[in-house]
């Protein structure tokens, strides 16, 4: 019950965060939401989707997806900044759960992502986006969503605990999601990669997040690359299949970061 | 009793190839204050990671408040205030909800955090700064909260790595009050300092440590024995230095020796006040006015510069 308490008590500290700098809030909000208008306006008028609704049904999922991956970023650097000011030190000698800190982390940028993916979606809307899978799919593809960032956030802890300098983090960060994010099917048809790349994007995690998603809201996953794989056939299998092995292996490893970080 | 003991602590980085502490041991009196005092590097924030749980040794042992640090890090936790050298206070947050946060992870209960907030507070003159947010309080400002923040819950044994690393003279002056202040309650304290003046000022007794061992301990007045006892120095007219130096010498039984651009005679003694009073009344029986007498006794930069052949600190500061 009392690591319940500090886990409890932690994440409220990252809420209290938000509302103390809430220039944080709103530059992750803007920045998805200027992906939205950018690609919708950009791109949309000259990507052919023969999709009813046009490419903007296609996009949101893709910036779904992508904007929760940047979870790994965020919560690396959130650390990485507390690790610095000396605050990690302090939290491990308190007589609290020695895992709650990275907890509470972790599900507190996961309820950033709530507001951030509301925001987003009611933008999605105004320009146009519509999904039509019903209310229930649509509500599980927002879960989906934030079970997917919750699982990076952990890779993210990991990220974090192991860079020698804050201001490293974020570039490994973006090096590690941006290749992912764009190999993929999220803002185009696969179908123009090169060999090797298309394979590559039709197992990418991102590549099946967005496909089930897509399905989820009603689409025909359209980008998707070859008929027939695995990956393409089960998108929402092989994304829950993703999750759970993301975590399995970076919960222990992050945990386990934390508690010997200064050995 | 002994309420912080560490045997033989051995503690290397980098694949062995940095040996931060060599096989080091110290203990410290209930009640008592500790000073830890060596140069950066010496191994001292080490020391205190190990001893607060933060960091496992190689090998070796420790013991806070009877409690094994190896065995029990999670009760030893619960008996320990630490305060580091940089403020851990989250900046965002104002000073306020700092202390209430930590109380509640301390498990006080929202109620019990919030009266022991504003209590350390009051106590450390922070009131008025309450409701601002810590990125806008000076840097004394910060170690005093960051202080409280390491008093929540009464501590047994308090770690406290130089404290005062960094602040100007006056925050200095005020963090040595509040420690004052906090000795004087009884606590238990070890506390790391390059400041040779600070250690002098706050404990009771010094254990010099250099390349992550300790060379040297005792109280600060034992210290400066070793090194050698006092000096009486003498600044005389140029007229009367020849003179003088005869005076100096059939006191102190030693050939004095001689500044000669600020015509300073010293030499050393071991009679103090006494020998003080026997120059001054042949000068006086000799018709010399001395501009300037007195005893000087070692400093610890003295006793630090005897024991490991270089000085504590590139400049004090």
């Amino acid at each position: 019950m009392r690591a319940l308490n500090d886990i409890y008590i932690i994440t409220r500290r990252q809420l209290l965060l938000l509302t103390r700098v809430p220039e944080v809030l709103i530059f992750s909000t803007i920045q998805p939401v200027m992906f939205v208008l950018l690609f919708r306006y950009v791109f949309g008028g000259s990507i052919e989707t023969g999709q009813p609704g046009g490419y903007v049904q296609l996009l949101m999922p893709g910036i779904f997806v992508q904007t929760v991956a940047f979870t790994l970023a965020g919560t690396a650097s959130g650390l990485a900044e507390d690790m610095k000011k000396g605050l990690i030190d302090r939290f491990r000698s308190l007589p609290i759960s020695q895992s709650a800190l990275v907890i509470g982390r972790t599900l507190g940028d996961s309820l950033l992502n709530i507001v951030v993916l509301a925001v987003m979606g009611i933008a999605g809307y105004l320009v146009g986006w519509r999904p039509t899978g019903g209310l229930s799919n649509v509500v599980l593809g927002f879960i989906f969503l934030l079970f997917f960032g919750y699982a990076l956030s952990w890779v993210g802890v990991l990220v974090g605990l192991s860079a020698k300098d804050a201001r490293v983090v974020q570039n490994v960060s973006f090096i590690v999601t941006f290749p992912l994010t764009f190999l993929s099917n999220a803002f185009a048809p696969t179908t123009g990669m090169p060999r090797a790349l298309q394979y590559f994007a039709e197992w990418n995690p991102v590549s099946t997040m967005v496909a089930a998603c897509r399905e989820l809201f009603g689409l025909e996953n359209q980008f998707g690359a070859t008929a027939g794989s695995f990956p393409s056939e089960h998108p929402l299998t092989t994304s829950l299949i993703y999750m759970v092995v993301i975590m399995v292996i970076f919960i222990p490893l992050s945990v386990r970061k934390y508690r010997n970080y200064a050995d | 009793m002994k309420s912080v003991i560490a045997e033989n602590l051995v503690k290397t980085y980098d694949k062995g190839t940095v040996r931060a502490l060599d096989d080091l041991s110290l203990d410290v009196e209930e009640g008592t204050v500790l000073s830890v005092l060596g140069p950066n590097g010496a191994g001292k924030t080490t020391t205190v990671r190990i001893l607060s749980t933060l960091m496992r040794p190689d090998s070796g042992n420790a013991q806070v408040a009877g409690i094994d640090v190896i065995k029990h890090p999670d009760k030893v936790r619960e008996v320990i205030g630490l305060s580091g050298q940089y403020a851990a206070v989250d900046e965002i947050l104002t000073g306020y909800d700092n202390l209430v946060m930590f109380g509640e992870l301390y498990h006080l209960g929202k109620k019990q955090s919030v009266i022991r907030a504003n209590e350390l507070l009051e106590r450390f003159s922070l009131t008025e700064a309450a409701k601002r947010p810590i990125k806008t309080y000076s840097g004394g400002m910060r170690r005093r909260l960051d202080l409280a923040a390491s008093l929540i819950v009464k501590p047994k044994v308090l770690f406290l790595d130089e404290p005062t690393t960094g602040l100007d003279p006056r925050g200095r002056q005020e963090m040595w009050e509040v420690i004052q202040e906090l000795v004087k309650g009884g606590v238990t304290l070890l506390l790391t300092t390059q400041y040779l003046e600070e250690a002098d000022q706050l404990a009771d007794e010094i254990a010099v440590i250099d390349t992550g061992k300790v060379i040297a301990r005792g109280t600060s007045d034992a210290l400066k024995k070793q090194v050698g006892g006092e000096r009486l120095e003498v600044v005389v007219e140029q007229a009367h230095v020849a003179k003088t130096i005869e005076i100096v010498a059939a006191v102190s039984g030693q050939k004095p020796a001689l500044d000669e651009g600020l015509r300073l005679i010293s030499a050393p003694v071991s009679t103090g006040s006494a020998a003080l009073f026997e120059v001054l009344k042949s000068l006086d029986t000799a018709g010399i006015h001395a501009l300037d007498v007195g005893l000087k006794r070692p400093s610890l930069d003295d006793v630090f510069l005897s024991l490991t052949g270089h000085v504590a600190e590139e400049k004090s500061a």
